[in-house]
């Protein structure tokens, strides 16, 4: 019975979850085996500094990402001095300077990664009147995260299918709610030339910023599992021997 | 009970003028208990530790936390990003959300399978429901906090609720919010109260051991402690089930904290709230699911028949259902007529105990659903059943049920038959 309780409250708590989102979600996700998923989960360095790259050569010229300061970078496996040079290729508006006035200048390690636009009105302007997302929690922000971050980046089809209505300016994308979609397809093979030598398909160039933009979500996943690992293997010496002593206590009851 | 004598002269000296120690001797320690308590009897304490926990980790949120709308969503990532350990309190704070309403619903199912809201303990089953209340406005406030879309929107549905009282409704919105809609001001006062509620809680909780210490602890059987043989010391027996308890919990919590950290949480409140967008779907916290789903079974009005005239909207009819969900349980010690407590005695209230449980998890799935198709149906035969549950059939059982014989004692249930009543120490 006891069993039984924890089981259906578990159920339940899993439909309401489950429910409470299905109905906006579109064809289901492909399941992308990432570095991060799992009890012991990590980001790959190589892979994140791939993704960095995409996103500052392709994603940048309409995102932001503006809860990432550069010196963030750093856990991308990049030195303080690349964090450097990575910061100079951007420049932020600073001031009021002692004439009061405002003045642009080369980024530094401590500055927020600026966006594209000043604000949403410039986005809107810029782009057909639709407002491309801060990608900084993009990842935690979208059903399925980054399985369907992912899954976006591969889901354009062009043509649609047959029946499927597409207006002036939208693109037809599998996976996205409603289907029509006003970005146009970002990634293509060899968008990007990887420095590594990774082959730069599409589906590499999705999963690499997806892996970027995850931990861009949430940096400290890393530190969590680790610190998890341990705090749970503790708890469970501990719940063993509290166990044996609820036992030993108890031998004189007869309940 | 006499008052134990204290060896230690500073602790005789303080306790001669406040007896803390002796209380604490009293109720920790000696205190009494059933010695037949299961399992299910963890989940008192361990929600008052969960409560702590939630006290705890918020002060150090709201150390770093700034309630504004400009400010409150980019303050909570800098405290998932730049404060050191602050994502750990905040999914602590967040899970811990969750895992207090899991073992909140659990201690009141457990309630309510072995009767303990029955005399002489129904202050006690009050308490616990004005208990139930004020987690609920603190957990509501809390979400709004983050300031993300489900916050805001959560908050626009919630307050609009009371714009169905009639002809004051839309004032008490107005006032309830400081302003024309969900703004600065709401949010401001949402964290004063989000920080003031868990205290009132914690005196709450403080009344509820207070009486339960008053009326004692109910047990398995629902029979009262005859002798001294029936009951044990609570401490060392039941502090260090409660601690093997806790350990047990703090895995399933701290697992979620770890490794799920998001899993009770909706995607859309990690985007920045937004007034001119309405997400497509507006869901509550798992845990108001329930009542999400009886407020909007009220599809109707009732008014004349063949008039036309409205007596009842069916906004404020949903309104009234939903409050009137956890009001009834306030009622459930004297709609229940039945001389026994526990369900162990009571063949077929046991059967429509689980009828019920499964009927609230119903409840919950409607509710996390768009009220669409059969969704509708089924969430008014699931609320109609909630209230027929306490209003019907709960009163009709204590007349129709025939209960099965009751053990003459605590320590007679497990004492195996022909052996007879052991002495005291012997054999127990």
């Amino acid at each position: 019975m006891k069993k039984n309780l924890f089981a259906a409250a578990f159920a339940a708590a899993v439909a309401c979850s489950g429910a409470a989102h299905a109905s906006s979600a579109a064809a289901p996700l492909p399941e992308v085996a990432w570095s991060f998923d799992g009890l012991f989960g990590t980001f790959d360095r190589a892979q994140m500094q791939r993704g960095y790259q995409v996103y500052k050569e392709v994603c940048h010229s309409c995102h932001g990402l503006r809860y990432i300061a550069f010196r963030n970078l750093q856990s991308l496996g990049f030195t303080p001095d690349q964090v450097t040079t990575i910061a100079a290729e951007f420049e932020v508006q600073d001031g009021p300077n002692d004439d009061g006035d405002m003045f642009m200048r080369t980024a530094k390690a401590a500055d927020r990664i600026p966006s594209p636009f000043p604000n949403d009105q410039a986005a809107r302007v810029a782009n057909n009147g639709a407002l491309p997302p801060d990608l900084s929690l993009i990842v935690d922000a979208r059903l399925g995260g980054a399985n369907y971050v992912h899954a976006l980046m591969v889901g354009y089809r062009d043509p649609a299918p047959e029946g499927a209505h597409v207006q002036d300016g939208m693109y037809y994308n599998e996976y996205f709610p409603g289907h029509q979609i006003g970005m146009p397809p970002p990634l293509s093979d060899d968008r990007v030339t990887y420095a590594d030598g990774t082959q730069a398909t599409l589906d590499q160039q999705a999963k690499d910023v997806t892996a970027f933009l995850a931990w861009a979500s949430e940096p400290n996943l890393e530190e969590r599992k680790q610190l998890g690992v341990s705090v749970i293997l503790f708890l469970i010496v501990l719940t063993a021997m509290l166990y044996a002593l609820k036992r030993h206590i108890w031998s004189d009851v007869h309940h | 009970m006499e008052a134990p004598t204290w060896k230690n002269p500073v602790i005789r000296w303080i306790d001669d003028r406040l007896p803390l120690f002796t209380m604490m001797q009293h109720d920790l320690v000696d205190y009494p208990t059933p010695k037949n308590l299961n399992y299910w009897w963890n989940f008192g304490s361990l929600a008052g530790i969960v409560l702590v926990i939630m006290i705890a980790t918020g002060v150090f949120l709201a150390m770093q936390y700034t309630p504004h709308v400009d400010h409150a969503f980019e303050s909570v990532e800098r405290i998932m990003r730049d404060v050191n350990y602050g994502w750990l309190m905040r999914y602590l704070h967040m899970n811990g959300a969750s895992m207090f309403f899991i073992v909140v619903f659990i201690h009141m199912f457990r309630g309510l399978y072995y009767g303990s809201y029955k005399s002489p303990r129904e202050v006690l089953w009050i308490l616990g429901v004005f208990i139930l209340l004020a987690m609920m406005a603190t957990a509501f406030m809390g979400y709004v906090l983050p300031w993300g879309q489900m916050s805001f929107w959560g908050a626009t549905v919630i307050t609009n609720l009371f714009s169905a009282i009639p002809f004051v409704g839309e004032s008490i919105v107005t006032w309830l919010w400081g302003g024309f809609s969900v703004d600065n001001a709401t949010l401001n006062r949402f964290f004063a109260l989000h920080y003031l509620l868990p205290f009132i809680i914690f005196a709450l909780v403080f009344l509820h051991l207070v009486a339960l210490h008053t009326s004692k602890s109910n047990n398995p059987l629902g029979i009262d402690v005859k002798s001294p043989q029936d009951t044990i010391p609570f401490t060392p027996y039941y502090t260090v089930k409660d601690m093997f308890g806790l350990g047990v919990f703090m895995i399933v919590y701290l697992g979620f904290v770890f490794f799920s950290p998001n899993f009770f949480g909706e995607p859309d409140n990690y985007i920045k709230a937004n007034p001119m967008v309405t997400p497509a779907h507006i869901v509550p916290e798992w845990y108001f699911l329930p009542f999400y789903a009886i407020l909007r079974a009220i599809t109707f009005d009732i008014g004349i028949p063949f008039t036309g005239i409205v007596i009842l909207d069916a906004k404020l009819l949903g309104v009234i259902a939903m409050f009137g969900s956890i009001i009834v349980l306030l009622f459930l010690p004297w709609l229940d007529r039945s001389p026994v407590r526990s369900a162990r005695f009571r063949p077929v209230y046991k059967q429509f105990f689980w009828i019920f449980l499964i009927d609230c998890l119903i409840l919950g799935y409607v509710g996390a659903n768009p009220p669409e198709g059969y969704f509708v149906i089924l969430g008014q035969l699931a609320t109609a059943y909630y209230f027929a549950h306490f209003l019907i059939i709960m009163p009709l059982l204590g007349w129709l049920e025939r209960p099965r014989a009751l053990p003459s004692s605590i320590s007679a249930a497990v004492t195996p038959a022909g052996v007879g009543i052991p002495a005291r120490g012997a054999a127990e």
